[in-house]
């Protein structure tokens, strides 16, 4: 079933160790605000997606268009905006904003961004071509590629040959990233390895497509409005804890009270009587004394 | 202080190591657990620490030099690593580089470093970057 993945931003790689000794490669990516600002319908466009925007714009400085396009969702204005295909029943609820529980530890993700830009390679640095050669009468093409083609008979270069030319800047998609550590209260996810673009560049974080879905993913999306629902219910419960916990103790304490009053009473009732009876003691003692 | 340098410091508080003061030219002693089937022992590594890469921070890592029945070996441990149980230093060396690659190819009385008498530990809490100017 498919679902909706997440805009982030890459903040940058770090390293973290294990119980067991191993350090483990992450890249940290973080969710910025991430909110749902439109949704695409079967009835209406002929296929079921979410837009997802994330980050913050100026208002100022977003077109009008836009900014209307974000009004009718009733978002702030975002920096960055991307489309996830989704089975029609996960579609998400315009403005609702998605959380870091989206993906779990160990799950497989990929990852998709712009890939550093490198400009006009060479076909060495670019298709890993070995050049020519040191010596042997090369002169001034050892990083040169050869041979274009043939002869007289194509008497052309072939379409899509490798060559020189622009390399990076292009959408990259790296598979089966594994989730290392997700941290709701931060909106961090941490996956091992690199990810294609830039540190502060924006990519999307999809479940892997090569991997069977895992069967804990969140249908349709870990919402913030969700986990606040879940936070308040939990409170809620906990208040109602309290309170018939404070119910019974204020019980137990009346019983308590009830008790040591009728214990109370009791030992006046007691002492009355030890006094009644002890009263002709004392006094027959008085009389031994005199 | 950005995101990520407040991961790397949150990790090493979490890590709860003390790493002692020390840098390349002393001679140190790395506790370092080793799994044997399913029992752990800790192996003593004593050598001189010859370079200390990536300074203080997570990244941080350090190569101990030995001879080894006359074989010289060097071992890079990270500084963070769970596998180490504790670094001691042994001796504190006198040396006028940051990394001591030169001891590679001296052998026995010229691959001598000289003891630091000098020695005064770091008294304020922060201790400054490997190699700088005292």
């Amino acid at each position: 079933m498919l679902r909706s993945g997440v805009i982030a931003r890459k903040v940058g790689m770090t390293r973290i160790f294990q119980e067991d000794g191993r350090q483990v490669p992450v890249t940290v990516l973080q969710l910025d605000t991430l909110q749902v600002v439109a949704q695409r319908t079967l009835e209406r466009d002929g296929y079921a997606a979410v837009q997802l925007g994330a980050g913050t714009a100026k208002a100022k400085r977003t077109t009008q268009a836009m900014r209307g396009h974000f009004a009718a969702a009733k978002v702030a204005p975002k920096r960055k905006i991307a489309e996830f295909r989704v089975a029609p029943e996960n579609l998400i609820e315009v403005g609702e904003e998605i959380t870091a529980n989206h993906y779990f530890e160990g799950q497989f993700v990929d990852v998709c961004g712009t890939s550093i830009g490198k400009g006009f390679a060479g076909g060495m640095k670019r298709h890993n071509f070995r050049g020519l050669e040191a010596t042997h009468g090369v002169s001034i093409a050892h990083r040169s590629h050869g041979s274009t083609g043939q002869c007289q008979d194509p008497g052309r270069v072939f379409k899509g040959k490798k060559m020189a030319g622009h390399m990076g800047a292009a959408r990259v998609t790296t598979q089966n990233l594994q989730v290392v550590k997700t941290d709701a209260d931060r909106d961090l996810i941490m996956v091992k390895g690199a990810v294609p673009g830039h540190k502060g560049g924006w990519v999307t974080i999809k479940d892997a497509v090569k991997k069977p879905t895992p069967e804990n993913v969140i249908y349709p999306a870990a919402l913030k409005s969700a986990a606040k629902e879940a936070e308040r219910l939990a409170q809620e419960a906990a208040e109602q804890a309290a309170a018939e916990e404070a119910a019974e103790a204020e019980r137990l304490a009346a019983e308590q009270a009830a008790q040591q009053e009728a214990a109370l009473k009791e030992a006046e009732a007691e002492i009355e009587s030890d006094k009644s009876e002890g009263g002709g003691d004392a006094g027959s003692e008085g009389g031994e004394e005199k | 202080m950005d995101l990520i340098a407040e991961l790397e410091a949150e990790q090493i508080a979490e890590l709860g190591k003390t790493i002692p003061d020390f840098k390349a030219g002393d001679t140190v002693r790395v506790g370092y657990k080793v799994t044997e089937g399913t029992r752990t022992r800790v192996q003593n590594y004593e050598g001189v620490c010859i370079s200390r890469k990536n300074g203080d921070g997570i990244a941080g890592s350090f190569t101990v030099r030995k001879i080894s029945f006359g074989e010289g070996v060097e071992r890079v441990f990270p500084l963070y690593s769970t596998n180490i149980e504790q670094i001691t230093v042994i001796r504190r060396g006198k040396v006028r580089r940051a990394k001591l690659y030169y001891l590679r190819s001296r052998r026995g009385k010229s691959a001598r470093i000289a003891e630091q008498t000098n020695y005064r530990p770091k008294t304020n809490g922060k201790t400054p970057a490997q190699g700088s100017a005292t």
